[in-house]
């Protein structure tokens, strides 16, 4: 049994979701290749070379892979499963745009989002927003799936597999890339992590969101994270929505500051190590899977949180 | 133009999902059900298409029991024309929905099809990807924005790290995100109304498509819980254990 891996990447550097989904491939199979699909990423499919046990790097190079079309990832990833008995992606909001038509193009299921690899053919996936682990079997000959990343410890570097270029499809007929704005952001990515900070409707503002939750983030070197009513209202981008929808992140440590704690943010949160909750209402859901909780109004709570850091260090 | 909008009925949103005890899945008896959010979503979308001009009809399709009337007259009541409910007491799998949606564009030649991105039970996010490369027509998923003029849409689309626009030719799949809409209360006259709009209802079996599931549940089980921990009086103390006892800092 073989299988491919098909990497998270920006173009510019691999992100650790592939070692992390690499380490859920071999539990599958021994035989694990990475695919490194883009424009101008040679650097990344290096990187990827370097993963313990990964075999081989198929590197793919073409304008409209590194705009990340998924016309043209199933047009690249259908062929090359002839050679493979599973792919596996991580559940990125890319990956989960392409992964399906790989599975649609192959007639087999797609098993989303896994968890946990029981055997070759049989996974843990979260049902109803995380309420409940789906224990499923599949009967297709090939298997198509999407990897919770932060489910899995990631595949150390020691590796140094060869990179072997391959030919990019043609250009798909039918879509046409207008264009992308990403947020840059010095801070590390919400889904790896090890400190998120994450901000509620309870910030009232834009402004507010960044005054608060930005400098405290920064202080102990977190990503930012949001609530949905604080995207909603505009007050976070979109990408930093965390829960069952948006981004699912287990980080060491997630500090909540004005979020009431719907099921759907629970979603996304509630596999972090330790959860720190600030709220002024003492009866938010969020104080139920807080391992610390502090009953106070942000706005008083995190100025002294910020020189209680300082204090110690911080 | 027409516009055709798949909805599940699914357990209401509100609704905390219970396993059952044998294991053997969640436990619906008894429990609010609602239209998917996301397909709610996609359903506003369609009718505001249809109020600026650009959609000519409007037509909700669900594939479910026969109670997934209710949630096809909510899609009419929202404005929709006219519903077709797919009866099936099975469970379908995405890639079982996506064929029969496929027959069903095969019926209705829309020009359009706006779908959620995600139903809230199965968390898959995968049918209207699958029905996109089933039927070979472009795809546009977690859709923030829509603009749709002559033989083209504008999508804009939630991505990781910010939004990125796509222009894709019709006939077309769009995937509703959460922030492409926010959906409107149906107004007492027009639930009045849309239980006089034309329902039609076709046995799944009439469709001649093979939704035999790929996937075999062998168990549902309950996540580990989290228990609520202590509260702490102060942030000076909060750093205190995070640092001494948690290990975290």
């Amino acid at each position: 049994m073989a299988v491919l891996v098909i990497a998270d990447h920006d173009n510019a550097s691999l992100k650790d979701n592939t070692e992390k989904t690499v380490t859920a491939a071999l539990k599958l199979s021994g035989d694990v290749d990475v695919l490194v699909a883009g424009q101008g990423c040679k650097a990344v499919a290096d990187a990827a070379a370097k993963i313990t046990g990964v075999r081989k790097v198929l590197l793919a190079e073409s304008a409209e892979l590194g705009e990340g079309l998924a016309e043209s990832m199933e047009a690249l990833v259908v062929p090359l499963m002839a050679n493979y008995d599973a792919v596996l992606t991580p559940a990125t909001s890319q990956g989960k745009n392409f992964s399906p038509r790989i599975a649609a193009k192959l007639d087999v299921a797609q098993i989303s989002e896994i968890v946990d690899v029981v055997d070759g053919s049989t996974f843990v996936r979260p049902i109803y927003a995380g309420n409940a682990l789906e224990t499923v079997q599949s009967a297709d000959a090939k298997k198509v799936i999407t990897v919770r990343a932060t489910s899995f410890k990631a595949a150390a570097d020691g590796g140094s597999a060869k990179v072997e270029t391959i030919a990019a499809p043609a250009k798909p007929a039918k879509t046409h890339f207008v264009d992308q704005k990403l947020v840059k952001s010095a801070r590390p990515e919400l889904t790896g992590a090890k400190i998120v900070v994450s901000g509620g409707r309870a910030m009232g503002s834009a402004e507010e969101f960044q005054k608060v939750i930005e400098p405290l983030a920064d202080k102990l070197g977190a990503a930012v994270g949001a609530s949905r009513a604080a995207v909603d209202a505009g007050y976070a981008p979109n990408d930093y929505q965390v829960g069952q929808t948006g981004k699912v992140v287990a980080p060491e440590l997630y500090i909540a500051i004005g979020i009431s704690g719907a099921i759907q943010h629970l979603a996304g949160m509630k596999d972090s190590k330790v959860i720190v909750a600030i709220n002024k209402d003492a009866d938010a859901p969020i104080f139920q899977v807080a391992d610390y909780g502090l009953v106070a109004d942000y706005k008083a709570a995190v100025p002294e949180l910020m020189s209680a850091l300082a204090a110690a260090g911080k | 133009m027409k516009v055709l909008v798949p909805v599940k009925r699914v357990i209401d949103y509100n609704v905390k999902a219970r396993v059952k005890p044998d294991q053997t899945g969640v436990d619906l008896a008894n429990v609010k059900m609602s239209m998917n959010p996301f397909c709610e979503i996609a359903v506003e979308e369609a009718v505001r298409l249809k109020e600026k001009g650009v959609a000519t009809e409007v037509v909700a399709v669900s594939i479910g029991p026969a109670q997934a009337q209710e949630t096809l007259r909510t899609a009419l009541a929202m404005g929709a024309d006219r519903a077709i409910l797919v009866q099936t007491s099975d469970d379908l799998e995405p890639l079982a929905v996506a064929k029969v949606l496929k027959a069903l564009v095969g019926k209705e030649s829309p020009d359009l099809v706006v779908m959620g991105k995600q139903a809230i039970d199965g968390d898959n996010n995968a049918t209207g990807q699958m029905l996109a490369t089933l039927l070979d027509w472009p795809q546009a998923t977690f859709a923030s924005a829509l603009e749709v003029s002559g033989s083209k849409a504008k999508v804009t689309r939630e991505v990781d790290g910010g939004l990125q626009t796509l222009e894709v030719d019709l006939p077309a799949v769009v995937t509703a995100d959460l922030r492409l809409n926010e959906p409107r209360y149906a107004s007492l006259p027009n639930i009045m109304k849309a239980k006089k709009k034309e329902l039609a209802v076709e046995e799944l079996a009439s469709l001649g498509v093979d939704t035999a599931p790929r996937l075999k549940v062998v168990k549902v089980t309950e996540p580990s819980k989290r228990t609520a921990g202590v509260k702490v009086e102060t942030a000076a103390d909060l750093v205190s254990k995070l640092k001494t006892e948690a290990g975290v800092l």
